[in-house]
């Protein structure tokens, strides 16, 4: 079952298609990476998904249903350029904007004396946003996000002018939320941060689908057959027929990148080495990162 | 419809909550009153400035008046002016006045003031006004008539007005009807300034609330949640409830205030009138029944017809305004200095309506005034300046259903470019560009 289902959307500005022909699906409950530059369509389709804009064409259905107005009470959306009312108190700006979101005072009260207990903040009940830190916005933004308990939750970069130990909090409640079965969408043009927390990806460009679907697959789509070899001592002098597997030496790491013919045997290459007397180390396939793919459909694509 | 109730909430209740606010609106009403009672009691209190002047009299007219009180005290010397100008502070005198001989008939008679300090324009209407008043009375006695003829001399003229109404065949049917060319007018800048204050004040409110929502991006997180147009009526509703706020407060103090004024220093207009007596005020019975004439005037007017619809067009030009102010500020880039020009949409039309108030009033019949009183940019301000000057009864309902019109496409239209305007983050919007959205799918 899918949380969300986009087909064939399309989205633009004057001459500028912003979102080209998108479609992809995002299975329940997994943490779903929005991979792509800055300017690429992710924030377009973001609003679009939010019901902020239409698209021009094209089916969104959340949840099985098809998108409607009162689809966004469910969602949950931390926009990039994050926002909230300078002069108005933190326990004011949460409950307008959770009862706004749909909630009824009652529910308000309990989701909020909630997260006030979890993050800790009882205390900024009656400060002003703009008394806070910028990481203590951004809990409260975070907040926002949240506190309706929405199905889906739609993060534009939520990293971004983090520290460190306000990014741990923050992932750490997003992992949480993704185990009792929040579906994530996570938007960022920062690839490192989605191979460590992010199940499915879509990488767009241009407005365009370039890749989709779950980092373990796409890792082993791109990969390239490449091994790293750790050995012990010295290659020998003469290995005579080697170029056609070795791609680089490095002798003072000790390491040997080899690169084996798509569906020849790995062990044909140890058996070679170990017969010309390579004490071997180590053996390790090495599996493309997520930003190295990227640029390579990218690359592709400008090429088509 | 909850959604939007919970934004003029919060529009409404930020603001009255804010201390600039309360602020603002108590102390308002104690500056107007004290703007019209501070004057008084100065006059009350605060003693007169006299001057003593020694006078060199050579036209031999001249005889010091026996009033003390007076703003200037006067003593006749008969020593040489060159001497007097040497020594009048030994003698005590603030200064010198010099009246030479009377000149011919028709000419001007230039007196002469010799002192360190200057006379101020109180002193010098005083003394001017005694010295007039002595050579008038000589020149009265010298063409051999009594002082009683020449108070005779003296007539006041006023003009009574009374507004005569005919049927439809031509007949007079009604007579009777005091009406005042002044107090028309009164009224009709006070409804036009009033309307055109609050236009301003509470659009460029508005425009502030929405540039400050776009400029801090919360507007993204909460079209989330609801639609743009719930956002921007939420925000017109809530501002124009802190107008009305503001206004009741207003109104409640200012009768409190000045019926407390009144009781207090006991200023009616009898009173107040005599400690400027040596103003040259008109006498306190003469006050009396030009007030009774306002009072007669202002009953006379038709309330029942000029408030309502003072009301609808401040009502009508509020929708068209907060809404114009809101398309404003929704297309504004960050750069406020840059944005300054694209208020000017919004504003012109209010200042030029303005502007041109005053000869809509000098000729409330004109073509002019007809065609901006129908105007829907311009009839708010300058429908209500030309209702006490009863316009033609099809003026106005072709200006009321105009106004009423124009407030529901304004809205729809400031809706439009609002909606798209708000999201787009960075540059100020081109008038083009605001076209486009307007026509745009959503």
């Amino acid at each position: 079952m899918n949380i969300l289902r986009l087909e064939q959307v399309v989205k633009s500005y004057g001459d500028f298609r912003a979102v080209d022909n998108v479609s992809f699906d995002i299975p329940k409950g997994v943490v779903f990476g929005m991979l792509g530059p800055n300017g690429a369509g992710k924030t377009s389709l973001i609003r679009i998904i939010t019901n902020i804009t239409k698209a021009d064409s094209g089916q969104i259905w959340l949840d099985g249903e098809p998108l409607n107005s009162r689809h966004p009470e469910q969602i949950g959306y931390m926009p990039e350029e994050r926002g909230l009312y300078k002069k108005m108190k933190v326990g004011e700006q949460l409950t307008y904007l959770a009862r706004l979101k749909g909630l009824s005072a009652v529910q308000t009260k309990e989701a909020l004396a909630y997260w006030f207990k979890r993050f800790d903040i009882l205390d900024w009940w009656d400060k002003k946003v703009d008394e806070l830190s910028k990481g203590m916005q951004q809990k409260v933004q975070f907040i926002v996000t949240v506190l309706h308990k929405p199905k889906l939750l739609i993060l534009d970069e939520p990293f971004s002018g983090l520290d460190p130990i306000n990014a741990n909090l923050i992932e750490a409640e997003i992992r949480e939320l993704a185990r009792n079965g929040t579906s994530i969408i996570f938007s960022t043009h920062r690839m490192e941060q989605v191979e460590e927390m992010c199940d499915h990806i879509v990488l767009i460009n241009k407005g365009r689908n370039v890749l989709e679907g779950r980092v373990t697959d796409v890792k082993q789509r791109f990969k390239e057959n490449l091994f790293s070899i750790g050995y012990n001592g010295s290659l020998p002098e003469n290995l005579p027929g080697a170029d056609r597997f070795f791609i680089q030496k490095n002798n003072e790491n000790h390491r040997l990148t080899v690169q084996v013919a798509a569906g020849a045997d790995t062990n044909d290459v140890l058996r070679y080495l170990i017969e010309h007397g390579v004490q071997i180390g180590s053996f390790n396939e090495i599996l493309p990162s997520i930003s190295e793919i990227f640029i390579r459909r990218v690359n592709e694509t400008v090429g088509n | 419809m909850d959604k939007l109730w919970l934004i003029v909430q919060r529009e409404y209740l930020t603001r009255v909550k804010k201390k600039s606010f309360i602020l603002i609106t108590l102390l308002s009403p104690i500056i107007f009153v004290a703007l019209f009672t501070i004057p008084v009691l100065v006059a009350l209190f605060a003693g007169k400035e006299k001057k003593s002047l020694v006078v060199k009299d050579d036209s031999g007219i001249f005889v010091a008046p026996a009033d003390t009180s007076a703003r200037a005290r006067f003593t006749l010397s008969q020593e040489p002016l060159d001497v007097l100008k040497a020594t009048y502070k030994g003698q005590g005198f603030d200064g010198v006045l010099y009246i030479p001989t009377l000149p011919p008939n028709g000419e001007k008679l230039s007196l002469s003031y010799f002192s360190e300090g200057q006379l101020s324009l109180s002193v010098v209407g005083y003394v001017t006004d005694k010295v007039a008043e002595q050579v008038s009375a000589k020149k009265v006695k010298d063409a051999g008539y009594s002082e009683d003829v020449m108070k005779n001399f003296k007539t006041k003229v006023g003009i009574e007005q009374e507004e005569l109404a005919f049927n439809k065949e031509g007949v007079l049917v009604e007579t009777g009807k005091k009406s005042s060319a002044e107090l028309a007018t009164a009224i009709g800048f006070i409804s036009g300034f009033i309307i055109y204050i609050v236009l301003i004040f509470y659009g460029a409110m508005i425009m502030r609330s929405v540039m400050e929502e776009k400029t801090n991006r919360i507007v993204e997180v909460i079209i989330s949640s609801v639609k743009p147009f719930q956002l921007m009526m939420g925000k017109i509703l809530g501002v124009s409830a802190v107008g009305l706020t503001q206004m009741l407060i207003w109104i409640t103090m200012t009768f409190v205030l000045s019926s407390m004024a009144t009781a207090f220093l006991g200023m009616d207009a009898a009173s107040v009138q005599s400690p400027m007596a040596g103003m040259q005020q008109p006498g306190s019975e003469e006050m009396a029944s030009q007030a009774g004439q306002v009072f007669e005037a202002l009953a006379s007017q038709n309330w029942g017809y000029i408030l309502p619809l003072f009301l609808f067009y401040f009502v009508g030009g509020y929708f068209i305004y907060a809404s114009l102010f809101a398309a404003v500020g929704a297309s504004m880039g960050d750069d406020m200095g840059e944005s300054q020009s694209l208020s000017m949409v919004a504003m012109a039309p209010i200042i030029l309506s303005i502007i041109l108030i005053s000869p809509v009033i000098e000729n409330p019949t004109s073509a002019l005034a007809r065609w901006m009183s129908i105007f829907p940019l311009f009839s708010p301000v300058i429908m209500p300046a030309r209702l006490a000057f009863e316009p033609p009864l099809w003026e106005v309902l072709l200006s009321m259903v105009m106004l009423a019109g124009s407030a529901v496409f304004f809205v729809w239209l400031s809706g439009r470019i609002y909606r798209v305007g708000v999201l787009l983050y960075g540059k100020k919007a081109t008038l083009k560009e605001m076209v486009k959205w307007t026509f745009s799918g959503e």
